[in-house]
């Protein structure tokens, strides 16, 4: 279930009134309890709880009530406290092509375009750093959907440009910024066998990855 | 779209002269990046000296300057060949060879298909476009007209 379906399942207030109670408790809570507390029937607070659980807002753990063990004890209680996912939802819709769009132009202005890739680099290399797995899943996961290029060993080409609506309007400053995002991501995963360059096509990244001997 | 074709004008204003290992990285890729450019699909024409490979002889604001002039079928064909090609790479270095200019450096112009634009015609539309900004006569890549004189949505090309 999407964050916002998540979110959306918060849109009933009785449903709403049963979630802030049960995050706002520092225990696990039944459905009798969130029942007396928003002041509903139990069948229906446990409706409200069973959503609110599929959405993902809520976990359900089954457990015996703290001072009843042992045989006679009963069966466990189903019990609900907050889910251990973060949900996040921007609203209104944030805009972060303006101001991107307005910086670019200002570096540009200022003939910064070496200042932005250092600083691209170094962003680069500290995410490399830290990133698990092979060098094209971590292009993967920042969107780049990287592909093996036919009939070049080794060369990995990426067909979609994650910084796309900038990189139209600046397209050397943008390509050189990623250009040098790539060569630090490859930096900082210690892939010194590779090398990344800049061969721009239409419709793809900028970029492409080859094997430092690979010197067409 | 087929009665137009895209004029484009750029200068540079030379770091070092040509004939200096400075300007190498610059002269070595003159004859492949002409050679992709004359072989870029949309490719109309583009403006060469006496010696005929390049323009790089034609010098209508000084000795240190040069100009590139050509004309292409499509907004989109210029495009892909300034930025979605090998030719991204020399524009990315550009400032190892070239001096930053506050003012506009690159204008485009729609011309009847089959105007080859003369240097003249072209130092005046960038010299309209420096004076008066982007117009439907005198435009840039990122703000730019169509032939009918309509502003185009930014974004339109890819």
């Amino acid at each position: 279930m999407s964050d916002v379906e998540a979110i959306t399942a918060l849109g009933d207030p009785v449903r709403r009134r049963v979630y802030d109670y049960v995050v706002a408790q520092d225990h696990e809570v039944g459905r009798a309890e969130a029942a007396d507390a928003a002041g509903i029937q139990r069948t229906l607070a446990a409706f409200h709880l069973d959503r609110l659980a599929d959405a993902g807002l809520l976990d359900v753990v089954f457990r015996r009530p703290p001072g009843r063990s042992g045989p006679g004890a009963g069966r466990p209680a189903k019990l609900y406290r907050r889910s251990a996912v973060d949900h996040v939802v921007s609203l209104p819709p944030r805009d972060y092509g303006t101001p991107a769009a307005l910086l670019a132009e200002v570096v540009e202005s200022l003939g910064a375009e070496g200042d932005l890739e250092r600083v691209a680099r170094r962003h680069g290399r500290t995410a490399g750093e830290s990133a698990e797995g092979g060098v094209e899943e971590v292009l993967a996961r920042q969107g780049y959907e990287p592909y093996r290029a036919d009939g070049a060993a080794g060369v990995v080409r990426m067909r979609n440009c994650p910084f796309h609506a900038v990189a139209r309007e600046f397209p050397p400053l943008v390509c050189g910024m990623n250009l040098a995002l790539v060569e630090g991501l490859l930096e900082g995963m210690g892939e010194t066998e590779l090398r990344a360059r800049m061969r721009a096509r239409p419709g793809e990244c900028c970029v492409e990855i080859t094997s430092k001997n690979n010197d067409d | 779209m087929t009665d137009h074709h895209l004029a484009q004008l750029n200068v540079g204003r030379l770091r070092h002269p040509l004939d200096t290992a400075e300007a190498a990285g610059f002269v070595t890729g003159l004859e492949p990046i002409n050679a992709l450019a004359d072989n870029s699909p949309g490719f109309v024409w583009r403006l060469v000296d006496e010696e005929g490979r390049d323009a790089t002889a034609i010098r209508p604001y000084g000795d240190d300057m040069i100009v590139n002039l050509s004309v292409w079928e499509s907004f989109q064909a210029l495009w892909d060949f300034t930025y979605r090609s090998d030719h991204l790479e020399y524009i990315r270095r550009r400032r190892e060879w070239f001096t930053r200019m506050a003012e506009p450096f690159t204008v485009l112009w729609w011309v009847p298909a089959g105007h080859l634009p003369s240097v003249e015609e072209a130092l005046s539309r960038l010299t309209r476009l420096r004076e008066a900004g982007p117009a439907p006569e005198a435009f840039t890549f990122r703000h730019r007209y169509e032939p009918d004189g309509a502003l185009a949505a930014t974004g339109s090309a890819t």
